[in-house]
Order: structure tokens, then C-alpha cells, then sequence
């Protein structure tokens, strides 16, 4: 089986080539998507090969490029949509709320909106304000989307394909801090990865620890420190946000006793609540600790020079965790 | 009572105001605004201005010593003509590359600086008059102006509102939404676009199928005029017609200053990837700074070379202040205590649990 190097955004590509070769009702659109490829790059080479009708500039204005996205899934289009930041998605709120997310509920299943919205999300990588926000939990608490997240070059490519392939809109966010961290070998063929279903990464005894995102590295690197204090923990990438994989996150807990989440988005009404609750409901009987959570701050991402204190270094993660082993 | 400058140059014929050409020569004389000749050597003096630090703005960002920025090249005309308009009762509601009418407003290099450093404390303006901070989401701050063009107007105060955008940006339903309300209420608001052409790589043919930006006006039953942007006299005389069509009571204007972003987009932008050098050199023989130092020189108000003098002194001016800025402190109380008038409890621990989680870290250093 052939495969090739590639960073996580250049995974994103692929998957977006392959499938525009595939499936001529795929369309890829949005702003600087065209010509430029993206200002990630991550459609750069897509309308030289597939032509200008289906990989192409929108004008400037979300609201514009999510409401057409409902119209062409309507009329048997499969629109992929990138939004340039994760904050310019606010303005394309009303279409995605009481369009996108409910349209296949009102018609009963008439016009299901087989779409998937890409962007760019989260932070530290000391942008402009509106550039660094994680708002997965706005998402999630939208009925009727699925929510995506991945955390390397291979799970990007198979969970987009799943993506595009769903019969539900998928809103699938691309950690851009970690666009061109890592680099992994994917596979050249097609390959889909299930949504819903998490991953573990690290068995362990002592704590599990979920997140997703540009968060895993940062999460591995405090299970090394963890590790030096005789730690054993397990490690379980989220991978999907809703629908959430309750079961593998009840059977490690259930073997561990203990639960640290850690996101990104603010720590009020975010998905680290709704792990913990999980966890409670789940494994209540099993616990050790109470499960724990870091999650940002109840505040605006802070501008480059505050990042420091909102963004998780692998020393707050290391010390979240140990706080929950030694209660 | 529209002003004759918006019946001779009405958008519906597709008029463009033109007063000076490329070379600096006054061709149309009657349209010329009565301006003494200190205040167009001022004029020059604040484009320099905004080139000089504007280009340092770059150079800091390329040292690394300050992130992304929106350089303003090519554009300089427009915000300090505006700026010369705007009086300290007026108001504005920025976009982000208009930096000669932050300066106007009393928006300090520093303040800039500290804003595209990464500092909260940038947006305070402590010195500026009736500004708000900066808007990155696209033409979100339009519906501000109008905003504000109701109060002055429910108030009876003087003034109005002045607001700038992108030709990009009238893509936005927010675009739509504010000229539709400032018209509605025959508020006194300006909104000036500074058609740059360019939407980072998207070129205005793939933003509006429309002959103008300037003819949307018509459209909310407003008025509207297209000048030439990189001819100051033209944009001051436009602006000072909007604002006095606008504080007169006759309602808003849409202004379109025709111009080419020379520079990139933003520090991250690498504008070679959709548009040619012959474009770029084309754009650059029309620019405005040479055009007005022509039309000065030939006035005999302006001479070469008293110039490097005087950009020096704007370079030290404009260094000492990014150097009075650059190691403004960042507490972790600057996180917090601004998000409420006061703060929840909530919010209280988790900066505790924080300072908390630092006092661990430097005890097991």
C-alpha cells in the first residue's frame, strides 16, 4: 500500500482531491478558496484540477456561503464549505442553526443536508483577535450537527472522507495550530475513519485523560511528566465531538477511577462539562476522584501577549492530572 | 439638498471624481477643494506619516517583534483626507487599514503598536476622541456607524459617524443591513470604502457583478459618490461634501475611494500568488504620495529635500514610541478584570486556580 508524508492540512487536501475526483456532486467553496488555495493552503491545487465550477471563490460574506450551501444540498449538491477562522463562522450562525442543523427534521428527512463546513479553529499561535477561538461547544449544542476534530494527518483524511460521505451535515474543525506540526504516512488510497467512535492512544491504570485537537500533543507530553511521578495514565482522543462515544470513555474510566478532560474553549457550558457528566453518569460507582476538568477560561482568548496563561502548557496539564490522582 | 458634487458625479452615469491626474496637475480646478496651503502640506506630511510608520510597522513584524499587521500602502490618501474632515465631535468606526484617521482621532502609535503586538491595553485609545477599537470581523463595524449616527441624531449633538471598509466587505449582509438602516433613519453616517481591489486574493470582479460599489447607494435611496482614491484632492472634497450632507441632516452617503492595495494583505499574505508585477508596477505609478508631492512641489510648497529630514524625524518619533510600548506588562489580572463590572466568582477562581498552578510551577523549578 503506497502511502506519503504529509502535515495534517496537507492530509486535508487529499482527502478533498480524492473525493472531488470521485464524486462530481462535491463542491468546495468559500473564501480565498480558489486561486489562492486557501489562506492555509489547504485547497491550493484543487481548482487547477477540478475546474473553477466546483473549487471556487465565494464572495466575502459567511452568512452567503452557508446559505447557498443549503440550497445546492437541497438540489442534490454535496457543498464542502471552508469558513477562513474560526471566528468569522458567527455571521453564518442563523443559516447554520435554523437551516443547516434542522432541515432534515422539518422535512422529515426530505432534504437532508449532506454538507461539511471546514475551518480553522483554535489558538496560541499569536493571530489577530477573532483567530483563535475554539467554539466546538456552540456546535455541539446545536441539534442536528455532528462535530469533527481531528488530531493528526490520518485521522484528518479518514474522518473528512467520513465526512463528505454523511448523510448529516458535518462541521469538521482543523486544528491549525498542528496544520504543519506534525507530520505522519497516510495512505494513498481512500479510507474512511467512523465518526463518533474515539481513539485510545495510551493505555494506562491510573487516570484517564480525554481531549482532542491540537490538545493531544500538548496531553502526551504531560503523560511523560506524569510518568516520571509513576503516573499511569490512559490517553483517549475524543476524535468526535457530538455524537460523543460515551462507551469508550465509561469502560476506561470504569478501569481507571479517575478523569481529567482537557479542552480549550471556555470551562462554562463547555465539552469538558459534558464529559464530566458522562463520566458521572457512566462510572459514578468506579470513581476514586471527582472528575476534573481544564477547560480555558470563562474570558475572550487572550491577544498574543496574554496567550501564555490561556492556552494549556503541558506543565498545567501535568499538574491538573496529578491533582486529581493524589485527592 | 444634495450637494452638487453628488448631482454632477452621480453613481447611476457611472462618474468617477477626478482632480488632479497622475503626474499631480489639476485638471478639473472647479471641483477643487478651498484648502490653504498649510493644510496641503499637511496633508503630504501626514501620508508621509502613515508610510513611514506603516512600513516600520512592517519591518518590527519581520524582526519579530510584532505580529500580523495590515500594511496601508497605496491607500494613504484616503484615511488622512477623511481624517482631515472628521472633526473631534465626529465619529469612527474603523475597520483596519486606515491608520491616518486613527492618527486624526488621536490614536497613538503606540496604541497601535501595542494593539497588532498582541495587547488588549491597544484598544483603550486613551487619547483618541469618539473611536472605536478596531473590527477584524468584516464589515461588522458598519452597523456601528449607524448605530451611533441614530444617537447623535436622537441626542441633537453635531457630528457623524465615519466608518471604512473594503470593497470586500460589502459582500457582508452587515454591508446591506447598515446603509439600509442609516438611510432608513436619515442618520448622519459615512461610510467610505476604500476599493483596493483586492479581498486578500479575490479581485472586486469575483465580489460584485454591480458597474460600482459607490452605485449600491441608490439602492437605500441614499447618496453615493466614486472618487479617485489616490488623488487627495478629490477624496477631501468628497469627504467634506459627505460630512456636511451627513451633519446637515440629508441623511448618510456611501463613499468609494477607488485605489490598489500596493502591499500585501497582512504580514502572513504573499500577494504574488494572485496578481502580476506589471499590475503592481501600473498601480504604483498612480500612488498618491508622489502624486501630491508633485502637485506640491510644482505649487512651490514642497521640496525634496527637506523631506528625508522630515521622515527621519517621523522615524524617531515613531520608533520611540514602539519602544515605549513593547514591554508593556501583561498581568494575569489583564486576562480577567475587564469582562464584567465585576467580576463573577467563577471567573475569580479560575484565576486563582491559575496563580495557584504558577506558584506550584515555580516551587518545582
Amino acid at each position: 500500500m503506497s502511502t506519503q508524508v504529509m502535515t495534517l492540512v496537507q492530509a486535508v487536501n487529499h482527502a478533498l482531491d480524492l473525493k472531488l475526483a470521485e464524486d462530481p456532486a462535491i463542491v468546495v467553496y468559500g473564501e480565498d478558496v480558489g486561486l489562492e488555495g486557501g489562506v492555509f493552503r489547504a485547497t491550493e491545487g484543487l481548482q487547477a484540477r477540478h475546474g473553477e465550477a466546483r473549487v471556487f471563490d465565494s464572495p466575502l460574506a459567511e452568512s452567503g456561503i452557508m446559505g447557498t450551501a443549503v440550497g445546492m444540498a437541497a438540489a442534490g449538491l454535496r457543498p464542502v464549505v471552508e469558513i477562513q477562522f474560526c471566528g468569522f463562522l458567527y455571521p453564518a450562525f442563523n443559516q447554520l442553526v435554523c437551516h443547516v442543523a434542522r432541515m432534515r427534521n422539518r422535512t422529515r428527512g426530505k432534504y437532508p443536508m449532506r454538507l461539511v463546513v471546514r475551518f480553522p479553529y483554535g489558538g496560541n499561535i499569536r493571530a489577530l483577535e477573532q483567530h483563535s477561538e475554539s467554539p466546538e461547544a456552540l456546535l455541539a449544542h446545536t441539534p442536528g450537527l455532528k462535530v469533527v476534530i481531528p488530531s493528526t494527518p490520518y485521522d484528518a483524511k479518514g474522518l473528512l472522507i467520513a465526512a463528505i460521505e454523511s448523510d448529516d451535515p458535518v462541521i469538521f474543525m482543523e486544528p491549525k495550530r498542528i496544520y504543519r506540526a506534525v507530520k505522519q504516512e497516510v495512505p494513498l488510497q481512500k479510507y474512511t475513519l467512523p465518526i463518533g467512535k474515539a481513539k485510545v492512544l495510551a493505555e494506562g491504570t491510573d487516570i484517564t485523560v480525554v481531549t482532542y485537537g491540537a490538545n493531544v500533543r500538548e496531553t502526551q507530553k504531560a503523560l511523560a511528566l506524569a510518568k516520571k511521578d509513576g503516573i499511569s495514565a490512559e490517553l483517549i482522543d475524543l476524535r468526535t465531538i457530538y455524537p460523543v462515544d460515551r462507551a469508550t470513555i465509561a469502560a476506561s474510566v470504569r478501569k481507571t477511577g479517575r478523569f481529567l478532560a482537557v479542552t480549550e474553549g471556555p470551562a462554562t457550558c463547555g465539552v469538558a462539562a459534558e464529559l464530566v457528566t458522562i463520566v458521572n453518569e457512566e462510572a459514578f460507582l468506579n470513581l476514586a476522584a471527582p472528575p476534573a476538568r481544564l477547560a480555558g477560561f470563562d474570558t475572550a482568548p487572550p491577544y498574543a501577549r496574554g496567550e501564555h496563561f490561556y492556552f494549556h502548557s503541558p506543565e498545567r496539564i501535568h499538574y491538573e492530572l496529578k491533582k486529581v490522582v493524589d485527592y | 439638498m444634495s450637494h452638487p458634487l453628488f448631482e454632477a458625479f452621480s453613481p447611476a452615469a457611472g462618474g468617477r471624481l477626478q482632480i488632479m491626474d497622475d503626474e499631480g496637475r489639476v485638471i478639473h480646478p472647479e471641483w477643487m477643494p478651498a484648502l490653504a496651503d498649510e493644510q496641503a502640506v499637511e496633508a503630504l506630511r501626514r501620508m508621509l506619516y502613515v508610510r513611514t510608520a506603516d512600513a516600520m510597522a512592517v519591518s518590527y513584524q519581520r524582526q519579530g517583534r510584532m505580529y500580523t499587521y495590515p500594511p496601508n500602502y497605496g491607500q494613504e490618501a484616503i484615511s488622512v483626507a477623511v481624517g482631515m474632515v472628521m472633526r473631534d465631535e465626529d465619529w469612527l468606526a474603523p475597520a483596519y487599514r486606515e491608520l491616518g484617521a486613527w492618527l486624526a482621532k488621536g490614536a497613538r502609535m503606540k496604541d497601535i503598536f501595542l494593539y497588532f503586538g498582541g495587547h488588549e491595553r491597544g484598544c483603550h485609545l486613551p487619547e483618541a476622541k469618539n473611536m472605536l477599537p478596531w473590527a477584524v470581523p468584516i464589515a461588522s463595524q458598519l452597523l456601528h456607524a449607524a448605530g451611533i449616527g441614530y444617537a447623535l441624531k436622537y441626542q441633537g449633538k453635531p457630528g457623524a459617524a465615519f466608518t471604512f471598509f473594503g470593497e470586500g466587505g460589502t459582500s457582508q449582509g452587515d454591508f446591506h443591513e447598515a446603509l439600509n438602516f442609516a438611510g432608513v433613519w436619515r442618520a448622519p453616517v459615512v461610510f467610505v470604502c476604500q476599493n483596493n481591489q483586492y479581498a486578500i486574493s479575490c479581485h472586486l470582479s469575483k465580489q460584485t457583478a454591480a458597474p460600482s460599489i459607490a452605485v449600491k447607494a441608490l439602492g437605500y435611496g441614499i447618496a453615493g459618490i466614486q472618487v479617485d482614491g489616490n488623488d487627495f484632492f478629490a477624496v477631501y472634497a468628497a469627504a467634506a461634501a459627505a460630512a456636511e450632507h451627513a451633519r446637515g441632516g440629508n441623511g448618510p452617503v456611501l463613499l468609494e475611494a477607488v485605489t490598489y492595495r500596493l502591499g500585501a494583505h497582512t504580514t502572513s499574505d504573499d500577494p504574488g500568488r494572485y496578481r502580476s508585477a506589471e499590475e503592481e508596477a501600473l498601480w504604483a505609478e498612480r500612488e498618491p504620495v508622489k502624486r501630491l508631492r508633485a502637485h506640491l512641489a510644482d505649487r512651490g510648497l514642497w521640496r525634496a529635500e527637506d523631506e528625508e529630514a522630515l521622515v527621519a524625524q517621523f522615524r524617531k518619533d515613531i520608533d520611540a514610541q514602539f519602544l515605549a510600548q513593547e514591554n508593556e506588562p501583561y498581568p494575569l489580572e489583564d486576562v480577567f478584570v475587564h469582562h464584567y463590572a465585576e467580576m463573577p466568582d467563577d471567573l475569580k477562581h479560575q484565576m486563582v486556580a491559575y496563580q495557584k498552578f504558577e506558584n506550584w510551577k515555580e516551587s518545582h523549578r
